[in-house]
Parts: C-alpha cells; structure tokens; sequence
C-alpha cells in the first residue's frame, strides 16, 4: 500500500520534468536560432497574455470551441446511430459497409470543399463539414461495441421484461460506454484539427481564421500562442472533464 | 389447472455443419406450484428447452402455453449469475421491480434475508461466486414469480454453498409457492428438491420417466431417504440413466 502513493508522486514528476524538458529544448533552440522564426517560450507567453487581455484570443477560442461542440454532438449522435445500427443488423451493415469506407478515406479537405460549396460560405457548412469528417470513425468504434454486446445479459432483459428505456439505460448502454468513451477521445482530436481547416477555408473567425491571418503576416509569435491557448484548453477537457467522466462510468471495474 | 403446457414438435439449430435438431416430440405439463426437476445428460437441450419455454427463442415447431393469469410473472436463474457489473447488487435487484416500486424497500428486504445486508452497494465483481447466485436468485424471487425457471443455479459451488442455497430455495418456496422447474444433471440434487422428477434422454431430449416423489421435506441429498430412492431407482431403470450421470452409471455397473 506504501509503495502506491510514492509511485502516482513519481508519475506527476516525470509528468512534470517532461514538460519541463520541452521548455528547455524550446528556450535553448530559441536562443542558438536567435531568429524571428522560432521566438522563445517568454516571448509567446508575453504575446498570448496579451492577446487574452484585449480580448481577441478568448473570442476566437469561444468561437471555435462552440463549433468543436456542436459538430462534435452531431457526429457522435449520427456515428453512434449507425455504428449500432450496422452492428446490430447484418443487412444495415452490408449496406452501409461501402459508405463507410468512403467516408473514412475522402480527405477532409474535399469534404469541407463540398460543403462549403453545397451549402454555401455559412456556419451550417462548416458545423457539417466537420461533423461529417468524424461521423465515419465513431460509426466504426460504436459498431465495434455493439457487436461485442453481451446477449446473455440482454436475455436477463427479456425475462424481465423491461421497459425499451430502463434496457438502454441500465442493460445496454453501459456496455457500450467504453466505446462512447473511445469515440470520444479520437473523436475529440480529429475534431480540433479539422475545425481549424474548417475556418481557415470558409469563415471570417475563430482560431483558424485568426491563424490563417498570422500565417500571412509571417507572424509566428502569435501563431504559437494561439496554439498554446489551444493546447491549455485541450489538456483541460481532458483531465476536467473526459477522464472524471469515465472514472465515474466505469467505478464497477475497480 | 397446469401452469405450463408444453408440445415441442421439434426445435432445431442450424449452422454451416448442417441442421442440431436439439429437441424432438417432447410434451409435458406442469400443474400449478409444482416443484419440479428435469434431469438429462449435458447437451441434452435442458438449456433450449428454458429458453423455449421463458419465451426468449421463438424459433421452433409446437407450441408452450403458460398460464398467464392477471399479471403473470416469470422469474429465471440462469447457470451464471447474469448480473449486470455496473450495478449495485441493490440495483441489480431492482432491475426486476417496476420502476415506480423501486424503492420500496423489498430489494434491501430480500438481500439482508439472503445475507447479503452488508453488500447493498458494493458491485457484483467483489463478491464470492455464492454471493452473486444469492444476488440472482434474489432478483428472481422478488416480484414473486408464478413461474419460476432455474438452470443448472448451483452448479460449480462447493457442496456446503450449494446445499445452503438450495436449502434457501426450498425456504423462499415454501413461503411463496410459485410453479418451479428446475434443471440439473444431479439426482441426488433432483431427488432432494422435487414434487416431482422428468428424466430426459440424450439429444433430441424427450422423456424418458415421469417421476412423482412424495418424501418429506425437508430432504438432505445425501439423506437415507434420497439414497434410498435413488438406488431403487437405478435398479430397477438402468438403461434410463446410463451415459446420464458417470457417477450413477459406475454405480450400477
């Protein structure tokens, strides 16, 4: 039991020193380069306080972060659908099979092209284009689960003879909820990368507008600080919010 | 009046090596409260034949007639416990009560009868094999099935465990006099609970013997009386039981 702690503080060193580790080797490349190409890692820091305080850096991030959310829930919410569906029925996933693969292997470029180009220059286009980039990966990760749904525990359902919503809720489900969680995490890194695209190509804010703006002015400084703001928020939906949610989902495990 | 009905033409599996017919002609009927037991040897169709009879496969030639009188219940064991890891052993058990009637109290009831009061909350995964049987019984008694299904429940426990359940069964029984129908390949397990025991023959299983038992309970399965039975038994109906039970079958031989 004594050893436990000792080890979870040496991971929260190493944690700690690697991050450290990526400051040094930033700061001493910054220092030989003494160039405008690489600023140094105070440089950027002063560059993004800056930028949070008039205000420009918590717009676009706002923005971008409200585009991540919504695409994210349409294309897990359409993925999810299909995944289980194809699992579930032979037929739908023979049917579906070629979609599928089509979807996963056309560029996200061609698709946010199309979009943009279908369903004009607006929000709608951009929300689609990414949700779209990502409904084929979840589709796949919740096929997965749904294939590996235990019938036995699913006959104890039928004996009961519960509700269609209490066997979601406390039969189904939960048996799928590794997967969600795996849907998820890809989902949510495709997702950061592809909004920018998304934004530098067809609209006139957010993160990779305001990127695509620096990248014209050669202004590499405010570059990285638009990508270390970007990092923070990643780092912090992860340790706030997704591994809280499934520490609580899977507690049954421990 | 029967509780059950059952006239099984015939109930096969088809797979790519061709059609398992697992069950052939097989008929009986069960009178309500019954107790009783079918015995055949593994791979006999003991297993489709619940599953036929709770409804979960419709797939199969005949037809089952259980008596559905004014909100009808089934209650089912399966041969694993079937428990749900993400729930509480509480929940678990709620999972068979109307969601209004969740809290109602029974669910805590039935468990502390078990002996399972300290592990209300606590997740199927930390308790002994005994204790998640005593978890799934328990979510089969408590909305007091009038039918009550069991496969195989106590199989791969240690004698005294399984003799403590069965002795529980026999207890919740007593009390609540549901229809049961219990499947085992063990006759002393058989003769120890039974009305009445169905001897069923290698696959496609039909019936072999229809066995009415009239001992007193309570019954012990190694006590005189089972034994005594139980050799009468194998005397007079050797072929009935061989291949059925190693053991029996070394035993006559």
């Amino acid at each position: 039991m004594k050893r436990l702690p000792a080890s979870r503080l040496g991971d929260t060193a190493l944690r700690w020193s690697s991050a450290l580790a990526v400051l040094i080797v930033w700061q001493s490349a910054a220092s030989a380069a003494a160039s405008p190409l690489l600023p140094s890692p105070a440089t950027v820091a002063v560059a993004l306080g800056r930028l949070v305080i008039d205000g420009r850096l918590p717009v676009d991030l706002g923005i971008t972060l409200a585009r991540v959310a919504v695409s994210f829930a349409l294309a897990m919410a359409a993925g999810a659908a299909i995944g289980i569906l194809m699992g579930e029925s032979r037929a739908a996933d023979r049917l579906l099979d070629l979609w599928l693969v089509l979807g996963l292997n056309i560029p996200a470029l061609v698709i946010i092209f199309l979009c943009y180009l279908w369903l004009g220059l607006g929000e709608v286009a951009a929300v689609v284009a990414v949700a779209l980039n990502k409904v084929p990966t979840s589709a796949v990760i919740l096929r997965e689960g749904a294939r590996a749904v235990d019938r036995e525990l699913l006959q104890v359902a039928d004996v009961l003879r519960l509700s269609w919503e209490r066997r979601l809720r406390q039969v189904y489900l939960p048996q799928l909820y590794p997967y969600f969680m795996a849907a998820t995490r890809s989902g949510l890194s495709l997702i950061w990368k592809i909004v920018l695209v998304a934004e530098l190509v067809g609209r006139s804010n957010g993160v990779g507008f305001q990127l695509g703006v620096y990248f014209a002015f050669f202004d590499i400084t405010n570059i990285l600080a638009y990508t270390a703001s970007f990092i923070a928020v990643v780092v912090a939906a992860e340790s706030l919010a997704i591994r809280p949610l499934e520490r609580r989902l899977t507690q049954w495990r421990t | 009046m029967n509780a059950l009905d059952v006239a099984i033409e015939r109930k096969a599996y088809r797979s790519r090596e061709g059609e398992h017919v697992a069950l052939d002609e097989l008929a009986f009927t069960i009178p309500v409260g019954e107790f009783t037991c079918i015995i055949g040897p593994s791979g006999c169709g003991k297993t489709t034949l619940l599953s036929l009879i709770a409804g979960l496969d419709r797939d199969y030639k005949g037809r089952i007639t259980r008596r559905e009188e004014e909100g009808g219940r089934l209650g089912m064991v399966f041969q694993t416990p079937r428990l749900m890891p993400w729930l509480s052993v509480r929940d678990n058990v709620r999972l068979a009560l109307p969601a209004r009637e969740a809290e109602d109290g029974r669910a805590e009831a039935i468990l502390r009868e078990m002996q399972l009061g300290a592990f209300l909350d606590a997740f199927p995964n930390r308790l002994s094999g005994g204790q998640q049987r005593r978890v799934a019984l328990a979510r089969a008694f408590i909305n007091a099935p009038d039918l009550l299904l069991l496969d195989e429940p106590f199989q791969s426990l240690d004698a005294p465990t399984a003799q403590q359940l069965r002795d529980l069964l026999v207890a919740m029984c007593q009390r609540r006099r549901p229809t049961i129908l219990f499947v085992t390949h063990d006759l002393r397990e058989a003769l120890s609970l039974a009305d009445r025991v169905l001897f069923l023959s290698a696959s496609p299983g039909r019936v072999t013997l229809d066995l009415p038992l009239s001992l007193p309970r309570p019954r012990h399965p190694d006590s005189a009386a089972v034994e005594s039975v139980r050799k009468r038994l194998l005397e007079t109906h050797p072929d009935l039981l061989r291949g059925l039970l190693g053991e029996a079958a070394e035993s006559v031989a």
